[in-house]
Order: structure tokens, then C-alpha cells, then sequence
């Protein structure tokens, strides 16, 4: 008896984007007009230390914090950050490691957080239109560009990895 | 960057945080002030961002100070600041309940369960019972808004100074937020009203002063009974649970099933109404993260509660453990997963300073910012870090007893932004009482309160907006305390300099302050571009036609 929440962890390292990359999402579910909440600890941790935000969408979302084991995706930033984020995964969950996207197909490598989220969308019911505006209003204009086409990266990545099956999550 | 001013107006996704500036901005807040501290730094500057006039003091307790000097004269005024900040204002706290004020004035304490950022997870919610002022909890962003809105109208209505008290879930999660469509109307233009009586505590005029709080505070308890603030969701008569703050987010979705009393005026208790929901469940159980302060003062009034056990009583709460404390599990928990810890930025200039101090054995007595970074691999070179500003203390006090090989090894070491925040006073006592071997007080100076998101401070000479400003001189406060050497170094351009000079002044018995003196690596083009513009600025205002505008003066 699963609720209708949708629960996204991101888990990457200080200074990586990962609160950048959970706030683009949190917007583009808000966007929807669902219920949104999004909890992550900041301040000492992110002096290069691990990082962790939670992303819960749906009719009506409780604790803004994700119970072990019930992520329904799992993005991770940095490799050293899978082992230790794995247990935060429900059975049937998605990970979505760094490796997901190579540097190499990056035109800035710091995209990663923006290419994941590309890789993410693709399992979520969130329209193309909600995306770019929460990814616009997040992101400095003279990224913006360079991040939207890491978005279709990670999105062409996903794709390919899936065979375009992968499981659909609709709130 | 996004800010919440560029968000939609009517309803956004907002942190607790920035929902309270919000509020005050909405609620007609004259002046917001406090100290930087995670959780609660993003507040004031949120208000700032949205118009509202905020400032950083030096610290909480002259932050309150200036606060209710601004409430004394009819302005609703907002302080914030973390929840050890308040152990530092909680001297004009106290004896604000006896005053009260004329405006309106909240305070923010903002919690910091399982430590986030914190060196204790001290439970504020006693604050309110110890100085007597009311407190209200929100569990979410929505909440935090419209009781910041609660506070300021009870502080108003009771002339009383009330505590909103957040903790780290609530600061820093996001969630959907409806803003009021009328704003609270303005209060009276501020004006100077002489009441000898209710603000000069001295005990002829306290003692009344005191028993006008008590019978404050019996008023607030009986309108707390029927408070919409205080909300009753009613379910299963078997299991009714009371809680308060983010943990009754975890009960709903732990026990979708049970009644449920929350609590938004956590102070004054709701006694009666708590006596009331307790009586018509079979079995009632108090959820509440941090210590036990709501069950205790329940059965301290004769009602039969069940608590969580102590296990619980560390770190925050979450829907897991919530399950575990209404079924009375006490397993012992997993292991948390490993993280890896913070540590000092690759390029930070105090990389010198630390190889330095554990090159030559010291002791070193520690204090609250980045640079407490130092006490990890590879330096390990710090031996105590307990309060801002205790680094000058303890130092001293280790120097006082230690024999001298050990005495002689004894730093102190503070940042700068700690330094002027109670910095000053541990100053003023090394030249008063100073040890035999003399002692030596290393300032690390990195122009910024980095830890917490690089605020300005006043040895910074800029404002919170980054304006210029007086500007206060550490080496010269070092000096005009008495210091008789007082030096200022680049440890990353002279590292060597820098290790000579410390081991020259070890050896010495004076006393020596030395300020490292070099720019946080990630602030330092912030730093050099507010530099830019205030100089430019000056420029322009210092030349002669700056005025009209015309160049027919050349």
C-alpha cells in the first residue's frame, strides 16, 4: 500500500550542485501544483563533506524527509556517495550514478547535476514546460544554454539505458 | 539568483526560513537584527533581500539589546540568531519578560536536533519556561510564515517579547507556502514613551515587574486553550498522540490512524485542552524530538502520558523512529550510513597555519567556525572548541596550571568574525590577569564569516548589503587593549615568516596577539568586487559636482 508520494534523494558532495539540482526539482513539481517538500542539511557539511537533499511530490506530502529504504530514485553525484546512499532506496528503485553521464559528453562538466536531472525526468509525469521555466529561474543566464543541453544529455543517456522502459512514475 | 522576491507572489515554495522574512515583511517589521548561525542565517537575509532593513550585529545578545530598544519605542522588531546564540542573549531575555514592549518583538531560535551545525543540541523550548515568554512551533514553511504573524500579534496584544522557535528541518525545508492577501496594518510611527517603572529593573520596580509577567503569562495559558494555533486532528480513540514542530509531520505519515493533538503555542502550555484530548484516548503518547520538556510538564500536572524512551531523546526524529516510539520499539537502531566529513577547502589559507601548529606540538584551544576544520586529519591540531569566544578563556586557563614546557605550547585561536562576536572580553582578561609564561592569541582573519555563507562583520567594514561602514581594527582593539605585540601576516605568502614569528613569541613571556590576515578562497572576488564598488562610490561622492551632475567644473 504504497502512498502516491514520488521520493527523490540526491547524494553527492559539497559544492557539486546537489541542492541546486534537488531545488530545479522541487520547482518543477511545484510547477505542476502538487504539494512539494524538500528538506536537506547545509552549513558545516558543505566544506567538500557529504551532502544529501530529499524531494517528496504528490497530493499531500507529510515529513519532508524520506524514510530509508522508500526513495523511489536515487541521483548521485559523486562515486565515492553510492555504497553509502544505496539503503535509502525502496526494492524497485532507480539509480541514477554519475557515470549515468560521462564527462566526456559534457560541455562543462559541472553540468552533471543538470544531466542527471535530465536522466531523472524521463521516469517523471512533469511537463517539458515545467522543466525549462524551473531550470531558467534557477540557473545564471549565461549557464542557462549550456545546462539545457546537458539536461538533453542525460535525458538521451537515460533513454538508452532503459530501452525507453524504464518504470514511469505518475503522482 | 533566485531569491524569494523573484518567486510568485501569492504562493511559493519557500524554505521555513525565508517564509518568517516573508512574514516580516508582511507583518510591518521595522528592523530585523541578529547574528549569523545555521540554521537561521538565511532569514535576515532574505528580509533583506525582500526590501525589509536588517542588520548582523556582533552578537545575539547586543542584537536583542538593540531589538528591544527598537520594541521599547513602538516598533515591531524581528532578532534572530541559532539556538546556543541565545545562551548569549539570554541575559536581556530574562529581564525582557519583566519589561516587556511597546512595539512588538519575536525572537527566532532556531534548533539544531541531531547537530547539523552545532556543538550541542541544547532544547530552547526550556528558554521559554525559564524566562517566562511565551513560544509558538511551526511544523512547516506555511507555518512559519503565518506564526511569525501569530508571534508579532501576540507580542502586540500582551506587550511581551515571544519566541518562535524552528528547528533545522523546518529552517531549511521547503514547502508550499500561501501569503496573506491584506498586510498586517503599520504600527504608530515610532515615539519615545518614559516609563521609569516598567524599564528600569531595579528590584523596588522588578518585583512588581515580575508578578505582572506571571499574571501575563496565566492570560496567554487561558487563550492558548482555545487557540486555532493549537489544532486537534481527531481519528482512532485508541491512540492519541500530542507533539509538536516538524515531529508531527513524521506522526502523520507514521500513524495516519491516530488522534493527534498539535501544538503551535508550546508555551504556555494548553493544559487543560492536553488534559481534555488525554482523557478521551485509550493510550496517549507525547512525540517530541530533543528533550523531554512537554511529557514531564504533563505529568507534572497529574495527566497520565506515555514518552518516548530515552534512546530518542538524541538526534532528530523521523518517520522511522516515530514508528519505533509508538511501538514501543527500543532495538537498537542501524549505524548511520558513513559520510564523509567536512574538511578545510583544498585552497584555504589557513592550510599554513594548522601544518604549523601541529609542526611544533601545540595545544591549541579552539573556537566555533571553518577553521574548527583544523581538528581533522591531517592536522588534528586542535585540543578544544566549547562556545564563540572561549578559545581566549580556555587558552588562559590552560596557561594558568599547566607546567610550564606544556604552558609555554598553549595557543588560542579564533577567527575573525568570533573574535569581535566575544572575542573582545577573553582580550580584555589576557591583559588583565596574564599567566607567567605570557600567552599568545593567534587571529585567523579571512575577511568573512565564512562558515556560515560569508556574512559581513564589523571588522569586515561592510554592512549586510555590503555597503561601507565603520570599520572595526582587530590588530588595533588588540593594541588598544595593551597587547604589547601585536602582528599582522599573510601565512599563505609567508609561511615561513609566519611559523618563525609564532615560535619567537612561544618562547617569549608576553602576551602577543597575531592576526593571519588573508581572504577566504571563496569569497575573495566577492570581497575584492564590494571593495571596488564602495571605492568607486566614495569617489563619486567626495567629487565636487557629484551633486548635479555637471562637468563644467573641471
Amino acid at each position: 500500500m504504497r502512498s502516491r508520494v514520488v521520493n527523490v534523494v540526491f547524494a553527492g558532495l559539497g559544492g557539486q550542485g546537489v541542492i541546486k539540482a534537488s531545488d530545479v526539482l522541487a520547482d518543477a513539481a511545484f510547477r505542476t501544483g502538487l504539494d512539494v517538500k524538500k528538506a536537506e542539511i547545509h552549513g558545516m557539511s558543505q566544506r567538500g563533506g557529504s551532502v544529501t537533499s530529499d524531494v517528496r511530490f504528490g497530493p499531500e506530502v507529510h515529513s519532508p524527509m524520506i524514510p530509508d529504504g522508500h526513495a523511489d530514485f536515487l541521483v548521485v553525484l559523486a562515486p565515492s556517495q553510492v555504497e553509502n546512499n544505496l539503503h535509502q532506496l525502496r526494492v524497485g528503485g532507480v539509480l541514477f550514478p554519475p557515470e549515468l553521464v560521462p564527462e566526456s559528453s559534457l560541455r562543462n562538466k559541472r553540468s552533471l547535476n543538470v544531466a542527471l536531472l535530465g536522466a531523472l525526468s524521463v521516469h517523471l509525469a512533469i511537463g517539458e514546460e515545467h522543466w525549462q521555466a524551473a531550470l531558467s529561474d534557477s540557473l545564471p543566464e549565461r549557464l542557462l544554454q549550456v545546462n539545457l543541453e546537458a539536461f538533453e544529455v542525460g535525458r538521451a543517456a537515460e533513454r538508452a539505458r532503459a530501452g525507453g522502459k524504464g518504470p514511469h512514475v505518475h503522482p | 539568483m533566485e531569491t524569494v522576491a523573484t518567486k510568485a507572489p501569492a504562493r511559493g515554495l519557500w524554505s521555513g526560513d525565508e517564509a518568517v522574512a516573508l512574514a516580516a515583511l508582511d507583518g510591518g517589521v521595522a528592523l530585523g537584527t541578529g547574528y549569523p548561525g545555521t540554521p537561521s542565517t538565511e532569514i535576515l537575509e532574505a528580509f533583506s533581500e525582500l526590501g525589509g532593513r536588517a542588520q548582523w550585529a556582533p552578537n545575539e545578545k547586543v542584537a536583542l539589546e538593540v531589538g528591544l530598544g527598537a520594541a521599547f519605542a513602538g516598533a515591531r522588531v524581528l532578532v534572530t540568531m541559532k539556538h546556543v546564540g541565545v545562551n548569549v542573549a539570554a541575559d536581556p531575555l530574562f529581564t525582557a519578560a519583566y519589561t516587556g514592549v511597546d512595539g512588538a518583538l519575536v525572537l527566532v531560535s532556531a534548533d539544531d536536533p541531531g547537530m547539523a551545525s552545532s556543538q550541542n543540541e541544547q532544547d530552547n523550548r526550556r528558554y521559554a519556561i525559564a524566562a517566562g515568554v511565551p513560544m509558538l512551533e511551526p511544523a512547516s514553511s506555511q507555518e512559519a510564515y503565518d506564526f511569525t504573524l501569530a508571534a508579532f500579534e501576540l507580542s502586540t496584544r500582551w506587550k511581551i517579547p515571544v519566541i518562535l522557535r524552528m528547528t533545522t528541518r523546518v529552517c531549511h525545508s521547503k514547502s508550499v507556502v500561501r501569503r496573506r492577501e491584506t498586510p498586517v496594518p503599520p504600527a504608530a510611527p515610532a515615539r519615545f514613551v518614559r516609563d521609569i517603572r516598567g524599564r528600569v529593573m531595579v528590584p523596588a520596580f522588578a518585583r512588581p515587574a515580575h508578578r505582572k509577567l506571571r499574571q501575563k503569562l496565566e492570560e496567554i495559558r487561558a487563550w492558548a486553550e482555545t487557540s486555532p494555533l493549537n489544532r486537534i486532528h481527531e481519528a482512532s480513540l485508541a491512540l492519541g498522540v500530542v507533539t509538536a514542530g516538524v515531529s508531527f509531520q513524521h506522526v502523520r505519515e507514521a500513524a495516519p490512524e491516530a488522534s493527534v493533538f498539535k501544538l503551535g503555542v508550546v508555551y504556555p502550555f494548553p493544559m487543560e485542552s492536553l488534559r481534555r484530548f488525554a482523557a478521551g484516548v485509550e493510550r496517549c503518547v507525547v512525540v517530541e524530538e530533543g528533550d523531554p520538556v512537554l511529557a514531564d510538564a504533563m505529568r507534572a500536572a497529574g495527566i497520565s502520558v506515555e514518552s518516548k524512551a530515552e534512546m530518542f531523546r538524541f538526534g532528530e526524529l523521523t518517520v522511522e523512529r516515530v514508528r519505533r516510539i509508538l511501538a514501543r520499539d527500543e532495538s537498537p537502531e542501524a549505524p548511520p550510513a558513513r559520510q564523509k566529513p567536512p574538511e578545510l577547502c583544498d585552497a584555504c589559507p589557513y592550510h599554513p597555519v594548522y601544518g604549523a601548529l601541529q609542526r611544533m606540538g601545540c595545544i591549541v584551544a579552539g573556537d566555533i567556525g571553518c577553521y574548527t576544520l583544523g581538528v581533522m586529519e591531517p592536522y588534528q591540531a586542535m585540543d578544544t572548541c566549547v562556545a564563540m569566544g572561549a578559545s581566549i578563556g580556555v587558552g588562559l586557563g590552560l596557561r594558568h596550571v599547566l607546567p610550564e614546557v606544556q604552558a609555554r605550547k598553549v595557543v588560542s585561536v579564533i577567527g575573525d568574525s568570533t573574535f569581535i562576536h566575544s572575542g573582545l572580553s577573553g582580550l580584555v582578561e589576557m591583559v588583565y590577569n596574564p599567566p607567567a609564561t605570557g600567552h599568545v592569541l593567534l587571529v585567523l582573519d579571512n575577511g568573512t564569516t565564512a562558515m556560515t555563507g560569508q556574512q559581513e562583520h564589523p571588522g569586515t567594514g561592510r554592512t549586510m548589503t555590503h555597503d561601507a561602514t565603520g570599520h572595526v581594527s582587530i590588530e588595533g582593539m588588540a593594541r588598544a587593549a595593551g597587547v604589547p605585540n601585536v602582528d599582522v601576516v599573510d601565512p599563505v605568502k609567508d609561511p615561513k615568516g609566519f611559523e618563525d614569528l609564532l615560535a619567537r613569541r612561544l618562547a617569549s613571556n608576553d602576551l602577543s596577539v597575531i592576526v593571519a590576515r588573508r581572504p577566504c578562497i571563496l569569497a575573495a572576488a566577492d570581497i575584492r568586487h564590494f571593495e571596488k564598488v564602495n571605492a568607486e562610490k566614495a569617489a563619486q561622492a567626495s567629487s565636487p559636482c557629484s551633486a548635479c551632475g555637471s562637468d563644467d567644473a573641471v
